[in-house]
């Protein structure tokens, strides 16, 4: 059983594809982090997903094809993108960048979840009626990361969360992460240049090269090759 | 100084109508930064549309809410067949569409309903049993109005979903779509929405300068006046700038430059403000990093 399937994905911004077909699965429940150096694809791939970008070949979610849908369709099935860049709603206050995140939804939970998020990011809460783009940016990848949370989503992607930040900011964010993965037992699609940290929070890695899967398996599969742990996780 | 007082208030009864028009023309900039040039134009069809039923034997009431429900509807309409199409278009091709709506309309009402000027009637008659020193009941019916649709406006873009997914969608499109929001339907919403507005401010003014196709003409340009003077990203600053430009353009146009030159403080406004504060007085400095 996999949540999210792709296959053969071709996506680019017109001139030439950036993926050159793309094979990977995410289980349910599971993280899975997408390695590889700057222009490799990493960000075309999750955009690529969520319908962002043009692209071909074959995508499934839960059980549905979701290759030929657009962006808003992909986000109504559950999946919550966090885009590079945050994607704040900078001239609202962060109340109405959480009740957004629940825009699709019509069930009556909505109010215990914001609850819920201010209680993961206690400063949010502090800063609840300012406008979100007076946040400074370790606030806003957290009010990004609820925002796609209050859609209550099946699969989380996130893309790099840590760009930017301090370390002490990062390792917070990364922390609940965590913590709601394990306690929702909620799937994550990670892109992330801190390779190290991202291996951590995984339970599978992949590693894109020019727009193509060079190496996946568990983090400690690719932290115990020695070539790929030079060549791409830089350390 | 009752003079005065009598021009301030006439000039802040004009502003009323200033202000509803601009709030239509920030609506459509707020969420396409587009400027639709086919405003004015769209507000006097509305306004030959209600006429037309009022000429037909409708009831007045019942003609202002049928045209306002038409209106939204062409308005929405011209946002998904014609415009939609533009989205990726050079900014010079969608200006010269805007350019042909703005002809294309007035020569259809020309068409339809004759260039003759037709008299309008206004809802608001002046009686003995309410005397107004100052005001016609029709001025003071305009800034009743013009504050109703300010504060309906304000409440639902404020207090509801769908007026939030709006703002949302003038914030960041790309986000909006990522939490599911329709941005294509809520574009054509704003439109509609934009083209009921504007047909208030054209059943509005025709009483004052009666109906005929050019009637929108000068109202527009004090409204393009109004949103610049308070920012053309504002809606408070569009309301705030029409009752601005109403009331300078009604006591200058008194005191000091009389009737002819009326028209040309709408320019030298529009010009002053785009050289000395183009963000005009409520908007946001736009900065971008090079």
């Amino acid at each position: 059983m996999t949540l999210l399937a792709v296959r053969g994905l071709h996506a680019g911004y017109g001139q030439g594809d950036v993926l050159q077909g793309i094979d990977l699965e995410v289980a349910p429940g599971g993280v899975t982090s997408v390695l590889g150096a700057n222009g490799a694809g990493k960000t075309t791939f999750l955009r690529a997903i969520c319908g962002l970008v043009k692209r071909t070949g074959e995508i499934h979610f839960a059980g549905r094809r979701i290759d030929t849908l657009a962006t808003e369709d992909i986000a109504r099935l559950g999946i919550a993108h966090v885009p590079d860049g945050r994607g704040t709603f900078t001239s609202l206050t962060v109340e109405e960048n959480l009740r957004l995140g629940a825009y699709v939804r019509r069930d009556p939970g909505v109010p215990r979840d914001m609850a819920q998020m201010y209680e993961y990011f206690p400063r949010l809460f502090e800063r609840r009626t300012q406008q979100a783009g007076t946040l400074s940016g370790g606030e806003q990848q957290m009010l990004a990361i609820s925002r796609a949370l209050m859609s209550r989503p099946k699969l989380l992607v996130l893309d790099e969360p840590s760009f930017g930040l301090a370390p002490l900011v990062t390792q917070e964010i990364f922390r609940i992460m965590r913590n709601i993965n394990e306690t929702e037992k909620l799937a994550i699609l990670i892109v992330e240049q801190n390779a190290q940290l991202a291996l951590e929070l995984s339970n599978h890695a992949c590693v894109i090269e020019t727009g193509s899967v060079v190496a996946q398996g568990t983090p400690d599969f690719l932290r115990t090759d020695e070539a790929l742990r030079r060549a791409y996780l830089g350390y | 100084m009752d003079g005065f007082l009598n021009q301030v208030l006439a000039g802040l009864a004009s502003g009323g109508i200033y202000a509803s028009l601009a709030l239509a023309l920030v609506m459509i900039y707020q969420a396409t930064h587009l400027v639709n040039f086919a405003q004015g134009e769209l507000a006097m069809f509305s306004t030959y549309l209600a006429w037309a039923m009022v000429r037909a034997g409708f009831p007045y009431l019942l003609a202002f809410v049928a045209t306002l429900a038409v209106s939204f509807v062409a308005g929405a309409a011209i946002e998904r067949i014609v415009i939609r199409r533009l989205a990726h278009a050079p900014v010079l091709s969608i200006v010269i569409t805007f350019i042909a709506l703005m002809l294309i309309f007035n020569s259809l009402a020309g068409f339809l309903f004759g260039t003759d000027i037709q008299t309008f009637p206004s809802p608001f008659v002046d009686s003995d049993a309410f005397p107004r020193p100052y005001m016609s009941a029709h001025e003071l019916g305009i800034l009743v109005v013009t504050l109703l649709v300010v504060l309906l406006l304000y409440a639902f873009f404020r207090f509801t979903s769908l007026g939030l997914a709006l703002r949302a969608v003038a914030d960041n499109p790309s986000s909006s779509r990522l939490v599911g929001i329709r941005v294509g339907w809520m574009l054509a919403l704003g439109w509609g929405l934009s083209a009921a507005v504007g047909a208030i401010a054209g059943m509005l003014v025709a009483p004052i300068v009666f109906l005929e196709p050019n009637m929108m003409a000068g109202v527009q340009l004090y409204a393009f006046a109004a949103a610049l003077v308070g920012g053309i990203d504002n809606p408070a600053g569009a309301v705030l700038g029409g009752f601005i430009v109403g009331v300078l353009e009604n006591l200058l146009g008194a005191y000091w430059i009389g009737t002819e030159l009326k028209l040309t403080v709408a320019l030298v406004l529009i010009v002053l403000v785009l050289i000395v504060k183009p963000s005009g007085l409520l908007g946001r400095t736009a900065v971008s990093r090079v």
